[in-house]
């Protein structure tokens, strides 16, 4: 590990830039320092093209004056530096409007420590391993007879947060992801991924072998006409019906701007459908406070359907007249709020007993390049990929071409007619999501393609 | 900053680097962002690093740090050796590079006024004003003003002799109107959804005439609240360049990226309809008015620089003549592979980034004739559609889909009625084959995106698109709103 991710140098600088801004007139400040080692193996073509490593650190500071606030962010870290960036911050607070409804930097609280956050292995993931790693995946798919493509990466990072309200906190983190498309002749594709604190837990050869054989059993797919299908979503796809969720409409923001979807008590969802934002499970990529340095809440967005809460941060908490539930982003953050953690309900359903529902239906692996049509009714357009197949009374028939989809996520929620009991841990663009496959009754497929 | 760049290409030779370069990136930026009249974010920003990249046994390995000293210099490139001799143990072809003279010499946008210098005030009170002028529109329910700058000092080495120094200066504003009424949520952006975006100084803010477009923008905003939904059918459709430039970037420029073709983004954002074959067999990609070309020399584009991020020399490619495809966007390491030289289209997201084969200004040239007001006055029965909304297209760029914030029906060549939640979707080279007018010089505009994803680790790449308006035939629209 570097020396520039220990904890305690993180928060002594942080709190070093903490003192030289009220000591420059500032009547608030807000220091994030955000400090990482990552690196990344990337292959293709069966063998690795781009091999990756970064060392960096970054500080952020909120400086206030009154109800002005300046933000400027270095990652200049000397001293030359860090005197740049309170003088940058200072005079932009110096010039700006006030804000009105400034509620003042978050007070200081209790924080839980985390321990599953962190892996030893992970943080000392050489390039060597990776490549083991790699190799694995490749052998795999030479076994099948297909080509590998995919990435392995390894981080560590720090967290460190001071602020004039007596906030002083320092997290470390660790993550690791593989992911592979296995390409077979005749057009056959697929995909496996795993994500996990600790990289120990991540098994190459098998996420290889997964990849490999949906590969093999996708060869040759033919054409389904677009319409309405039953479906089966694995949990690479589920991912994104989380995501967008959490982008849309379970932030404060969005529900304070009337852009979300979310009403108290409103029922978006199956019984079946529960979903909350956990930082604290260990199934996760766990983390103990958020980015303004307060405590991250378990909060329960979705119980058996229906909407419970939103995630807030300082600002979007005091103007709702409540507490930060710690889901601050780095400032300024138009943005708002958003949920990291967030975890869907396993059900009972074993993956042959959802496949087994579909009279006639389609088995979808993932989705490809998704986007909101229409964000508040949470309208959103995508492609599958890497693994699609039509179903007929309860068995998979055989692979079919990529559709694309025009579709509600609520509505789709709505449709969801059962749960599988098995959980993955998967990277969302939101961040680390535990999620169980679905199957729908409904799935609004708006087009084909030739492969 | 020779003496960095020196120790790490010195280290990295005595290490075992057959090749080796190093970029020293420092970017400044900076960023105002107004909701409602009010002042949500103002912030600036600082980095600075290096990144050294190696050719070990024909591997690639590359190693990144923020601490620019002598000493780092050394342990960053032994590091990128290291790497590289993993990465040897799963390769099956060596790398190879194609031969180019070194690049020397130094380079800088153009700029007028510096935006580092305008006072945040200054910027801050004409922002102010534009948001007023939308947000005092009755009906709006919050309107999103923003205005963004970077500048990068690079610094390029290479080991052989290249060393070049180029200071790149970007800029770009906009203002959003959001109108809603229960679950219909209507947006209208000026100049373009995310606003617009050009290499220059604070000359092309002001130019941009945001306070007097931002009143009628928000009233359409407002109108479309009550339009009456885009019909599903087969229509003729003329885009207007805020919608063109994205068409042309995600079904022309990604397809044309030759490292998507070889598969090294198979994995994340996929691979490309345009194998190579078809550089031989003429393949049409589009109607004989479809040219388009990868400028990165072209005045004003977030793509045009003097050398790419491997040294190779700025030059205009041709991937589409005539509507026959005829080119890539290729590296030093891909080119080759089709007899080729570079085309001089890698380009790193900063210090910390390896270069990727990314767009420059991928444009669609102009065709003498008829301007854009003068097609939709061609139109007999169609739809104007203007404003991205929304996007996605297929891993081989195939099968597209986009939304518009605006859509207006064309009758007799006479724009009518109001639309609300147009779509239009369609296969790459099916539509481009459709497309049956392209304006001329005058409806071509420079555009472009700050914020092209690829890679992994992600990179944002900034990328410009020079387009005219243009009309294509027998579409797809309305999907959904049947």
């Amino acid at each position: 590990m570097s020396t520039d991710i220990d904890p305690r140098r993180r928060l002594a600088l942080a709190e070093k830039v903490l003192q030289a801004a009220e000591k420059a007139g500032a009547t608030e400040a807000e220091v994030l320092v955000l400090a990482d080692d990552s690196a990344l193996t990337r292959f293709a073509n069966s063998e690795i093209h781009q091999n990756v490593v970064e060392t960096n650190a970054t500080v952020n500071l909120r400086f206030v004056l009154g109800k002005r606030v300046g933000v400027a962010t270095t990652g200049r870290t000397d001293d030359d530096g860090l005197d740049a960036l309170v003088e940058q911050a200072g005079s932009i607070a110096r010039v700006v409007e006030e804000l009105e409804d400034w509620s003042g930097l978050p007070e200081r609280g209790p924080i839980g420590v985390v321990d599953a956050a962190w892996s030893d292995a992970t943080a000392s993931a050489t390039p060597e391993s990776r490549a083991e790693g790699v190799r694995a995946v490749i052998a795999a798919a030479d076994e099948a007879g297909s080509v590998a493509y995919g990435s392995f990466a390894t981080g560590a990072e720090t967290i460190a947060v001071a602020n004039s309200k007596g906030i002083s906190a320092v997290q470390r983190r660790t993550s690791s992801q593989l992911l592979t498309v296995s390409m077979a002749p005749n057009g056959g594709t697929g995909y496996a991924e795993a994500v996990s604190v600790d990289v120990q837990r991540i098994d190459p050869a098998a996420i290889g072998r997964e990849a490999a054989e949906k590969a093999r059993a996708t060869q040759n797919p033919v054409a389904v006409d677009a319409g309405d299908w039953p479906v089966v979503l694995e949990e690479y796809a589920v991912v994104d019906i989380l995501d967008m969720l959490g982008y849309l409409g379970f932030s404060a923001l969005a529900v304070q701007e009337e852009r979300s979807f979310y009403e108290p008590g409103r029922r978006i969802g199956s019984d079946l459908v529960t979903m909350v934002d956990d930082p604290t499970d260990p199934a996760g990529l766990p983390m103990a406070f958020d980015y303004e340095g307060v405590a991250k809440e378990r909060v329960s967005l979705l119980d058996h359907g229906r909407c419970v809460d939103v995630v807030y941060d300082a600002q979007t908490a005091a103007r709702a007249g409540r507490r930060s539930t710690g889901h601050g982003l780095p400032a300024p953050n138009p943005y708002g709020p958003f949920p990291l953690n967030m975890v869907m309900s396993p059900g009972t359903a074993s993956r042959d007993e959802l496949i087994g529902g579909l009279d006639r239906g389609l088995l979808v692996t993932r989705f490809h390049y998704t986007n909101p049509v229409h964000p508040k009714l949470c309208v959103i357009t995508g492609m599958t990929r890497d693994g699609t197949f039509l179903v007929e009374d309860g068995r998979i028939v055989g692979p079919v071409r990529n559709l694309r989809y025009t579709q509600s996520y609520l509505d789709a929620l709505a449709g969801v007619a059962a749960v599988g009991r098995d959980r993955r841990t998967l990277k969302g663009f939101l961040g680390g999501v535990v999620v169980p496959a679905v199957r729908i009754d409904g799935w609004s497929f708006t087009g084909t393609t030739e492969h | 900053m020779r003496d960095i760049t020196d120790r790490a290409l010195d280290t990295a030779a005595s290490q075992g680097a057959t090749y080796a370069d190093v970029r020293v990136v420092r970017r400044l930026e900076e960023s105002i962002s107004i909701k409602s009249g009010r002042v949500e974010g103002v912030s600036s920003g600082e980095s600075e690093g290096f990144g050294v990249r190696v050719l070990v046994d024909g591997a690639w390995g590359f190693a990144s740090s923020n601490w620019v000293t002598a000493a780092e210099a050394d342990r960053v490139a032994a590091e990128a050796t290291r790497i590289a001799r993993a990465s040897a143990t799963a390769l099956r072809h060596r790398v190879a590079l194609d031969d180019r003279p070194p690049a020397l010499g130094h380079y800088e946008t153009p700029v007028d006024i510096d935006p580092f210098t305008v006072p945040f005030e200054t910027k801050i009170a004409e922002l102010l004003a534009a948001d007023e002028a939308a947000n005092s529109v009755k009906g709006i329910a919050y309107t999103e003003t923003s205005y963004g700058a970077q500048r990068e000092w690079k610094t390029f080495a290479a080991s052989d002799g290249s060393f070049t120094e180029q200071v790149i200066t970007h800029v770009g504003a906009g203002i959003e109107s959001n109108a809603a009424s229960g679950d219909e949520q209507q947006r209208r952006s000026f100049p373009d959804a995310g606003g617009g975006w050009q290499a220059a100084g604070y000359e092309y803010i002001r130019g941009l005439g945001l306070k007097d477009s931002a009143g009628p923008y928000a009233e359409e905003a407002v109108a479309l609240l009550t339009a009456p939904l885009c019909p599903p059918g087969r229509r003729t459709i003329v885009l207007h360049p805020s919608q063109l430039y994205l068409q042309v970037h995600e079904s022309c420029g990604h397809p044309t990226e030759l490292d998507r073709v070889y598969g090294t983004e198979a994995s994340y954002a996929g691979t490309s309809f345009l194998t190579t074959d078809h550089l031989e067999d003429g393949f049409r990609y589009g109607s004989d008015l479809v040219t388009i070309v990868a400028d990165a020399t072209a005045p004003g584009g977030m793509g045009t620089f003097a050398w790419d991020d491997e040294g190779v020399a700025a030059q205009a490619v041709p991937l589409v003549q005539n509507g026959i495809f005829s080119g890539y966007l290729s590296s030093r390491e891909t080119a080759p592979r089709i007899g080729r030289q570079s085309g001089g289209a890698m380009r790193a997201d900063g210090w910390n980034r390896i270069p990727l084969i990314r767009m420059t200004n991928i444009n669609l040239l102009p065709v003498p004739g008829m301007s854009l007001e003068e097609i939709v006055a061609d139109t007999d029965d169609g739809l104007y559609l203007a404003s991205n909304r929304s996007w996605s297209i297929d891993d081989r760029r195939l099968n597209f889909q986009f939304a518009t914030e605006v859509a207006y029906e064309i009758k007799g060549g006479q724009k009518g009625r109001l639309l609300r939640n147009p779509t239009y979707t369609g296969i790459t080279y099916e539509f481009w084959r459709s497309c049956d007018a392209v304006g001329d010089e005058r409806s071509y505009v420079m555009l472009g995106t700050p914020n092209c994803g690829k890679g992994e680790p992600s990179q944002i790449g900034h990328v410009g698109h020079a387009v005219p308006g243009a009309r294509f035939t027998n579409v797809q629209v309305g999907v959904g709103n049947g």
